[in-house]
C-alpha cells in the first residue's frame, strides 16, 4: 500500500522511475518515448485487455491492495481469543459507516453459529403474557431503521496511565457505526403487555444472549422503552455471526456490552440482577478504591484518525487533510475543534454532515502544512454543552484505575518527517 | 400527476404513523410454557431469590473446583497466566495496581453463583449440577478466607455470607462530579505555549510485536535438531478423510479454548496438538504436564485411534489425575471427526 517515492511531491522523474519499477506498461512497438507519465502516454494492460467477468466473486471482498485494512487483535491483552476483543481499522476508513467485515468484535465465549430456524426470543417476567417469538415472527412487526455507534466501555482503556498503544486503531478502535434495521423494544414489550408491571418507573429489563457467556445485563425500563431496538440487519444485510446473527440488541449511546448478541430472552423485573457484567466488570474504580456502577452512557469523544501513527504524512509539506471521528452517547455532535499545538490554540473543524444523535460524525480540517512538528488533538462538543475533557481533567476526578469510559482528548506527535506517535503532553 | 394519488398517499402515511401509537397487538408469537421459562430464567438475585435447591461444602467444592476450574483459575483460585484470579487482593482497591477478585471486589455472592451456573466451566457451560455449583462457590469463598473449612453453602446459608466490598459502589455520579466542569471551550491561549512531551508511547510499533521478545527468549534454549536428523525421521504422511476432518474442525471448537493447532500455534492452557497422531503422550516441548500424564507417557502411552478415542470419551476416567478439565465428547461421530481433524494436523 505504501507509496515510497519521495516526500517533496510528484515529479516527472518520479513518474518515470515508478513506471519502470512497476513494469506494467505495454509500449507501442518502435514508438519514440513520449514525454510525460508513461501511465498516461503508454497504453496500459488494463486499458487493452479484459477484466474479471461478473460473478468472479459472488460476494465481493475488498481489492487485494486494501488487504491490510482489517481488524487487529493485541494478543497479550487477554488470555485467549475466544474471550477477547479486536479493533476496527478506523485509521484507514473515512465517512461514518463501518463495513461489517472490519467492525471490531468482542466475545465472552466465542462467536456462535446460530441458524434463524433455531432462534427463539422469549419475553417473560412482569408481563401480561410470557411470549416466545421465532425469527420469522420478528420480521412481521413494524420495522425501524436507524444509525448508531457502538463503543466498548473499554475503548481507550489501555491509555489511562500513559500513552500505550501506537495507532488510532488500537487506542480508539473498539467502535463501529452501522445502520440497523429491526423492531423497537417498545413494540415487542407491548405485544407481551406491560399492565402486569404496574408503574414502569423503577422497573428493569434483564436481557441475555444464547451463547455460553449469556452476557446478561439489566437495563432501566425507561431506556428500554425510549429508543432501544432489536436488530436483524446492519448496513442493509444480515448481521454477521460475530455481531450476533441472527438478532442482537441495540442500546443507543450506551456501552457496547449492553448490546447483547444472539439475544434470547428479555425479562421485565422490579430490580436489577447485578450480573457479572454489571458488578465485577464494566464498573469504574476510582482513586479512593470505591467504584462507580451503572455508568452506561458513553460521553462525548473524538479522535484524529489521520494523520496518526498508522497513517503518517508521506507527501511532505503543503495541502494536508486532517480527519477524524466524533461521537456522543448523550446526543448529537455540534462541533469539533482541532489543535495543532497540543491544546494552546484551537480551530473549528468542518463536519462532513451535521451531527446525528448517538451516531459517528466525520470531521475535516484542511491545512497547508509547513512541515514543522505538530501536537495534533481533537475535541468534541455535543448538544448538552459538554466539552470533551483532557486526560488530566479526567484523572483529577477518577485516578488511573478506572479501565472503562476513558473519553479523554488524544494527542499525536507528528514530526517533521510526517511520522506520528502516541504521546502525552504538558 | 393528478391530485388524487397525492391525496391517497397522504392518507396512507397518516394511517401508518398513527397505528403504532395505539399499542395495538399484532398477535405474533405464542405463549411460553412454564417449563420453557424455567429452563432459561435462572437469574439469581442479591437477596438469594430464585436460588435452586441443593447445597455444597467447601470440602466437596475443592474437589469439583480442582477437576473443573483449576486448569485456568489455579488450585487455590489464584489464577493461571492471564486467566482471572478469583482469590486474594483484599484491601488493594485503592492501590496503584488493584487486584479485583471475587473476594476483594465482587459486591454480591449471587453474582458468583449466577455466573458459574450459567457460564462456567469455560467451554462446557451448564454441565455442572446445582450441588457442584454450590460447592464451587463455597470453595471460592473459602479460598478468599471468607468462610471456614466446614462451611456448607445452600439457599439457607447464602445470605449469611458478607461480601467485603458490598458497600464499595456508588451509582454513576458523572452528572454531579464531571459534567459541570467539562464545559469550557477555550479557543486560544488555553495553556502556556511551548507544549512538551511528558510521556512517550510504551509500545512504539505493532503492539503484537511487543510480546514477541519474551516468547522468543523462552523458546530459545530448546536445541535445534540437526538437519540430517530431521530428514531421517520424517514419518510417512498420515492419510485422512478431508470431509470428516472439516466436520472435526467444528467439533474442535470445544477444545480451542485450551488447545491450538496450525503454524502459529503456541502452548496455552493445554499443549499444541500439531503432530499428535502417533506421538508418545506428554512430549510436546515446553508444556507443563500433570504427573499422571508424564507417567503415562513414560509408561509407553502413544496417541493412536484407540487411545485418543478412549481419552476423549472420558478424559478423567481414562487417565486419573490428569489436568484436562473437559468432561468428554458424548457422541462417537464427534470423536471420529475430531480424530480425523487431528490427523489432518499431523501431516
Amino acid at each position: 500500500m505504501s507509496d515510497s517515492s519521495n516526500t517533496n511531491g510528484p515529479s516527472r522523474r518520479g513518474f518515470l522511475q515508478g513506471a519502470a519499477a512497476a513494469g506494467v506498461a505495454v509500449g507501442a512497438a518502435g514508438a519514440a518515448k513520449a514525454e510525460g507519465d508513461p501511465l498516461i502516454t503508454e497504453v496500459q494492460e488494463w486499458a487493452s485487455g479484459l477484466g474479471d467477468g461478473v460473478d468472479a466473486s459472488p460476494y465481493g471482498m475488498p481489492i487485494e491492495f486494501e488487504g491490510d485494512v482489517v481488524r487487529r487483535n493485541v494478543e497479550w491483552l487477554t488470555a485467549d481469543t475466544i474471550s477477547s476483543i479486536n479493533f476496527t481499522p478506523i485509521h484507514a476508513l473515512d465517512g461514518t459507516i463501518t463495513p461489517q467485515g472490519c467492525a471490531f468484535e468482542r466475545h465472552h465465549s466465542g462467536a456462535i453459529s446460530l441458524k434463524k430456524e433455531d432462534y427463539r426470543l422469549m419475553i417473560n417476567g412482569l408481563v401480561d403474557t410470557p411470549l416466545v417469538f421465532s425469527y420469522a415472527d420478528l420480521e412481521r412487526f413494524p420495522r425501524v431503521s436507524r444509525t448508531f455507534f457502538l463503543e466498548c466501555a473499554a475503548n481507550t482503556g489501555m491509555e489511562w496511565a500513559g500513552a500505550q498503544l501506537n495507532g488510532s486503531q488500537y487506542t480508539h478502535g473498539m467502535i463501529h457505526n452501522m445502520e440497523y434495521t429491526g423492531v423497537s423494544l417498545r413494540t415487542l414489550l407491548e405485544e407481551a403487555g406491560l399492565d402486569a408491571a404496574g408503574d414502569l418507573a423503577g422497573k428493569w429489563l434483564y436481557v441475555e444472549g444464547a451463547d455460553a457467556s449469556s452476557n446478561g445485563r439489566s437495563i432501566p425500563m425507561e431506556k428500554a422503552l425510549d429508543d432501544c431496538m432489536i436488530a436483524f440487519k446492519a448496513n442493509g444485510e444480515a448481521l454477521r455471526m460475530e455481531h450476533g446473527y441472527p438478532v442482537r440488541l441495540v442500546v443507543p449511546g450506551w456501552e457496547g456490552n449492553m448490546w447483547v448478541k444472539w439475544l434470547r430472552r428479555m425479562e421485565v423485573m422490579d430490580a436489577p440482577v447485578e450480573s457479572r457484567e454489571e458488578t465485577s466488570k464494566y464498573t469504574d474504580t476510582l482513586e479512593n478504591g470505591t467504584s462507580r456502577k451503572w455508568t452506561w452512557v458513553m460521553d462525548a469523544k473524538s479522535v484524529v484518525t489521520s494523520p496518526s501513527p498508522q497513517m503518517p504524512i508521506k507527501h511532505g509539506k503543503g495541502p494536508l487533510v486532517i480527519t477524524g471521528l466524533a461521537w456522543s452517547g448523550r446526543g448529537a455532535i455540534t462541533a469539533v475543534d482541532v489543535s495543532l499545538d497540543g491544546g494552546v490554540t484551537w480551530a473549528e473543524a468542518r463536519l462532513a454532515e451535521p451531527g446525528k444523535a448517538m451516531a459517528l460524525t466525520r470531521f475535516y480540517l484542511d491545512i497547508d502544512w509547513d512541515g514543522s512538528e505538530m501536537f495534533l488533538q481533537s475535541r468534541a462538543m455535543d448538544d448538552t454543552g459538554y466539552v470533551q475533557p483532557t486526560k488530566a481533567q479526567l484523572r483529577d476526578v477518577r485516578g488511573v484505575n478506572s479501565i472503562y469510559h476513558n473519553n479523554c482528548i488524544q494527542t499525536w506527535h507528528v514530526d517533521a518527517n510526517g511520522e506520528a506517535n502516541n504521546v502525552e503532553v504538558s | 400527476m393528478s391530485k388524487f394519488p397525492k391525496l391517497l398517499m397522504a392518507t396512507a402515511i397518516a394511517t401508518v404513523i398513527t397505528t403504532p401509537v395505539l399499542a395495538e397487538k399484532y398477535g405474533l408469537g405464542r405463549t411460553a410454557t412454564q417449563d420453557e421459562i424455567a429452563a432459561w430464567d435462572r437469574d439469581v438475585f442479591p437477596d438469594g431469590s430464585n436460588l435452586p435447591e441443593g447445597s455444597g461444602s467447601v470440602e466437596v467444592g475443592e474437589e469439583v473446583f480442582v477437576d473443573n476450574c483449576a486448569v485456568c483459575h489455579g488450585d487455590f483460585a489464584e489464577g493461571v497466566g492471564n486467566w482471572p484470579k478469583l482469590s486474594g487482593g483484599a484491601d488493594t482497591l485503592a492501590d496503584e495496581d488493584p487486584l479485583k477478585t471475587v473476594g476483594s471486589y465482587w459486591p454480591y455472592l449471587s453474582t458468583t453463583f449466577d455466573y458459574v451456573r450459567r457460564s462456567m466451566p469455560f467451554g462446557a457451560a451448564q454441565t455442572l449440577s446445582d450441588d457442584d455449583v454450590y460447592g464451587i462457590v463455597a470453595y471460592i469463598l473459602y479460598s478468599n478466607d471468607l468462610v471456614d473449612d466446614d462451611f456448607v453453602l445452600s439457599k439457607e446459608t447464602f445470605t449469611s455470607v458478607k461480601m467485603p466490598n458490598s458497600d464499595g459502589f456508588v451509582i454513576d455520579d458523572r452528572a454531579a462530579t464531571e459534567y459541570s466542569n467539562f464545559t469550557n471551550r477555550c479557543m486560544s491561549d488555553c495553556k502556556p505555549a511551548a507544549v512538551s512531551i511528558t510521556k512517550t508511547v510504551v509500545f512504539p510499533g505493532d503492539p503484537n510485536a511487543g510480546a514477541e521478545p519474551l516468547e522468543t527468549q523462552a523458546a530459545a534454549p530448546a536445541p535445534a535438531p540437526a538437519v540430517a536428523e530431521v530428514a531421517e525421521v520424517v514419518p510417512a504422511a498420515v492419510t485422512f478423510d478431508e470431509e470428516l476432518a472439516t466436520k472435526g474442525a467444528k467439533v474442535f471448537k470445544k477444545c480451542k479454548a485450551c488447545h491450538k493447532v496450525g503454524d502459529k500455534a503456541k502452548n496455552g492452557t493445554g499443549p499444541i496438538l500439531n503432530g499428535i497422531w502417533g506421538r508418545a503422550a506428554a512430549t510436546t516441548e515446553g508444556f507443563k504436564y500433570s504427573k499422571a500424564m508424564l507417567a503415562a507417557g513414560d509408561g509407553g502411552l502413544v496417541w493412536t485411534e484407540d487411545t485418543l478415542s478412549g481419552y476423549l470419551a472420558n478424559p478423567r476416567k481414562y487417565l486419573k489425575g490428569n489436568k484436562m478439565s473437559f468432561s468428554g465428547l458424548k457422541k462417537e461421530r464427534d470423536i471420529a471427526a475430531v480424530l480425523e481433524f487431528l490427523k489432518s494436523n499431523s501431516q
